[in-house]
């Protein structure tokens, strides 16, 4: 097991080289650039910019948030600008992350704040919207960070989801909807294991063997959703699992109604988050799971099954990638529609990718895709002359660059992908 | 991928042989028995899906499982001859037709089997892009979204250019679509030999990159001006691939152009130097680079050409089929590429074979639609079934008692994420 651990730590050892030093600074100064020549030099001056606190409905009542738009668009271009001058003078080290995630907080705030100038924006339900909408997404991204960490390329989340969401519905509809959740997961965990039967038993390509499931996840749903479901409208409306409020955190003001006023699905995807951090990082079975994904031989040599474990991660990880595809059904609408995901597996993969194999950074990655995903549909309503089909190609876009090692250097797991050949 | 399971095979095989072993034994050799067990054996789980899914057999069910049996094997038996006539054609019609005489009706009789052969053109292209990747030791996922911007770019050429002649715009418009994937394949490419960057996830990303922006540019700058839909503008008439018959044929010169492709392909892999770089950095990167070969420039190029080839079909559905461009109108050519490319073992006649199956496939099973109500998409299932034995040909061995081939397969190598 020593060796094993000494393996996964040489990896955590990181150097920042000068040249993306440099790069990461010249990020930052356009950004800066472009919140002080776009954003500020584009709003009147005297406008003001409100944001809404409260979500609406009940709850506490914050005051509307009032500030001049210029202003704070000229602070906010400093700060970034003064950032952009130390990462490119001394750089920040270690902590580069940390103040580009920063950088970009600022950069979207500036962007909201420019977008609502002059009329209002209600933050809290933005910012609530977003965390919905990165639910998907983020259990996509630790059903693939459960896979790949063992070594088991996973691009079937799409299929897996679509296929669970169906079957949740299906199910709902006939029993309850605890017992079509159920089902949702036993789906996702039963395409899981015919992928990981392919591609550790079989040794097939595991991209082909996710295409294979992607395929058939298509046809499957699409054939009994005109089939059945389009005729038979009782086995298509399930109902959907409510929103409950956690009753003292959800009086919190701001924080409360955003964070603690949703249903099982949100809550159920920070209780995996924070299970799988742990499990993964600091116990016995994720250090296992992880030294399989990068060093299978070590891993067996000193006792450890590889297949049994990478069968067991990615049937967990199936489970998961169910639980999201319910989220789609039971957890929103309540029926299913031909092709309903409509990608969010891909964009759970890119989260995985964006957030480095890490669950809080999947999470992260979560929350900024699901911003953009949910700043399109609102780009109209503020009247921004961008069109949103940009703001939605941003996740696919920083995801190239991501992997491209412009932005920190990815740690894809080193077995990753590779069948493992028992000697 | 699969390795053989055992490898006794030889030792066994020593002792006694009569002539009927040593017949089953070849054709468990031969390289064309995998695939077509793994479609026949496809076709078979299509039709139980058919039949577990009509509801008269689980009526009848209820008198007697023989009968449910029977019921189950009438309704297969009736969307797989559905299938078959709305594919190739139904005989007595044709026959009636003939006698009557009228060239309209004579059409209408030929019609299924044209179509047929219409919807394996953009297989063709989009199976040569993903095999001539996989020879290069690239695995192109991304041919979907290539297709859509050589839809795009070549619908631009088509609609913009005015007044030339059709022997000058239909190669204009051709080349705009190949260059259109061609970027699209260039882009991973590139990002491959210079980062790294493993091409599976980037052409992923590419691909819901060009749903984007073809959304984007048919709501905008591209939309047709008197249209609320999301649609181009018509192509020029001389930009239209020629159609060889009346209405409602329209198969078209883009066939033959795609086997004209599907034999450069040939010609370009297997006899010239080039394609014996990319073979070899498919097949062994290593020994390639101490051979001096440039990996960096063939990454590049092979997913070039493999985005233009890709490309070439976008541009296919426009000159030849549409003569416009509607938003979504790939019905998952890109992933079924990849299904159809290794069903043809990633050679260009495996591939032109393998994408008029599947043509094939797709056309009968609209007919199915119509007149057995089977929905087509159970044309997604067997694909996806037929992928998967080909993927694992352990399965099919050992469904069909199959003995181990003596040599190592032909693998399709792709590295993992790492590189």
């Amino acid at each position: 097991m020593s060796t094993s651990a000494t393996v996964l730590r040489q990896k955590t050892v990181e150097i920042v080289s000068p040249a993306r030093r440099i790069g990461m600074g010249l990020v930052f100064l356009a950004l800066a650039a472009v919140i002080w020549l776009y954003f500020s030099a584009n709003v009147d001056p005297t406008a003001q910019t409100k944001f809404v606190l409260n979500p609406g409905g009940a709850g506490a009542n914050l005051p509307d948030w009032i500030f001049n738009s210029v202003n704070v668009l000229n602070i906010l271009a400093g700060a970034c600008a003064v950032a952009a001058g130390f990462q490119l003078a001394r750089g920040f080290g270690k902590r580069t992350n940390m103040v580009l995630g920063l950088v970009a907080g600022a950069f979207i705030f500036g962007f909201l704040a420019w977008a609502a100038s002059g009329q209002s924006l209600n933050l809290a339900g933005l910012l609530k919207s977003t965390l919905q909408r990165s639910v998907p997404i983020t259990l996509g991204a630790l059903c693939g960070i459960l896979c790949e960490r063992s070594g088991v390329v996973n691009i079937a989340i799409e299929g897996m989801m679509l296929t669970s969401a169906m079957t949740g519905v299906l199910v709902g509809s006939l029993v309850n909807i605890w017992v079509g959740l159920l089902a949702a997961i036993f789906t996702g965990a039963l395409l899981a294991a015919v992928h990981a039967v392919l591609s550790i038993k079989y040794k097939t390509d595991q991209i082909v063997s996710g295409t294979v499931i992607n395929i058939f996840a298509i046809g499957i749903t699409s054939f009994i959703s005109s089939k059945f479901l389009q005729q038979y409208q009782d086995l298509n409306s399930s109902g959907v699992f409510p929103s409950w409020k956690i009753p003292v955190l959800a009086d919190i003001p701001f924080i409360g109604p955003i964070f603690f006023d949703h249903n099982i699905f949100t809550y159920g995807m920070f209780v995996l988050l924070i299970v799988l951090h742990v499990g993964l990082f600091y116990t016995r079975w994720g250090l296992r799971v992880r030294s399989v994904g990068e060093h299978p031989q070590a891993a067996d040599t000193l006792g450890i099954n590889v297949f049994r474990t990478r069968y067991t991660s990615v049937i967990l990880g199936g489970m998961v990638a169910g639980f999201a595809g319910a989220y789609f059904t039971l957890g929103s609408v309540g029926r299913f529609d031909e092709v309903m995901t409509a990608g969010r597996g891909f964009i759970g993969l890119a989260a995985m990718i964006f957030g480095n194999w890490q669950p809080f950074g999947a999470f992260g990655a979560g929350l900024l895709f699901g911003f953009a995903d949910m700043l399109a549909s609102k780009l109209a309503i503020l009247g921004v002359q961008i069109p949103s089909e940009f703001l939605l190609m941003a996740p696919y876009i920083a995801t190239m660059v991501v992997l491209a090692g412009v932005v920190g250097r990815s740690q894809v797991p080193a077995a990753d992908g590779k069948p493992y050949e028992k000697e | 991928m699969a390795k053989p399971p055992a490898k006794k095979a030889p030792e066994r095989s020593e002792k006694r042989k009569d002539a009927f072993s040593i017949f089953l034994d070849e054709v468990s050799r031969a390289p064309i028995t995998i695939p077509i067990l793994a479609i026949i054996t496809g076709l078979i789980i299509g039709g139980l899906i058919v039949a577990l899914t009509t509801e008269e057999v689980y009526a009848a069910w209820s008198h007697s499982p023989i009968e449910a049996i029977q019921v189950g094997l009438r309704a297969a038996w009736s969307s797989y001859s559905a299938l078959f006539t709305g594919a190739i054609g139904n005989p007595a019609r044709i026959v009636d037709a003939l006698k009557g005489g009228d060239a309209l009706e004579i059409r209408r009789a030929f019609n299924p089997i044209f179509e047929s052969l219409t919807k394996s053109i953009p297989y063709i292209f989009a199976g040569l892009a993903v095999a001539l990747g996989f020879r290069a030791g690239l695995f192109n996922i991304g041919a979907e979204g290539q297709i859509f911007i050589g839809a795009i770019t070549s619908v631009v050429v088509g609609f913009a250019l005015t007044g030339l002649p059709a022997i000058i715009h239909i190669p204009l418009a051709l080349l705009a679509g190949a260059l259109g994937g061609a970027l699209w394949g260039f882009i991973p490419g590139l990002l491959k030999a210079k980062t790294g960057g493993h091409e599976v996830i980037n052409t992923i990303m590419m691909n819901y990159i060009a749903f984007r922006l073809s959304e984007y540019l048919l709501r905008g700058p591209l939309q047709r001006p008197d249209s609320f839909n999301p649609v181009s503008p018509f192509i020029q008439d001389s930009a239209k691939l020629l159609r060889f018959f009346g209405d409602p044929i329209r198969f078209n010169l883009g066939f033959f152009i795609a086997l004209g492709v599907a034999w450069l392909v040939y010609w370009f892999l297997f006899k010239t130097k080039w394609g014996f770089d990319f073979r070899t950095v498919g097949a062994n990167p290593n020994a390639a680079k101490y051979a001096g070969m440039n990996i960096v420039v063939v990454t590049i190029a092979a997913m070039s050409l493999s985005g233009a080839l890709a490309g070439l079909a976008g541009a296919n559905e426009v000159l030849g089929l549409n003569y416009n461009l509607a938003l979504a109108f790939s019905s998952g050519y890109g992933f079924d590429s990849i299904a159809l490319a290794l069903l043809g073992k990633s050679h260009p006649l495996g591939v032109v074979l393998a994408a008029l199956l599947f043509g094939t496939l797709r056309n009968g099973a609209l007919q199915m639609q119509v007149s057995a109500g089977i929905p087509i998409d159970i044309i997604s299932v067997m694909q996806a079934m037929i992928l998967a034995f080909i993927a694992a040909p352990a399965i099919i061995r050992t469904i069909y008692r199959l003995r181990a081939p003596s040599a190592v397969e032909e693998e399709i190598r792709v590295r993992g994420w790492g590189g």
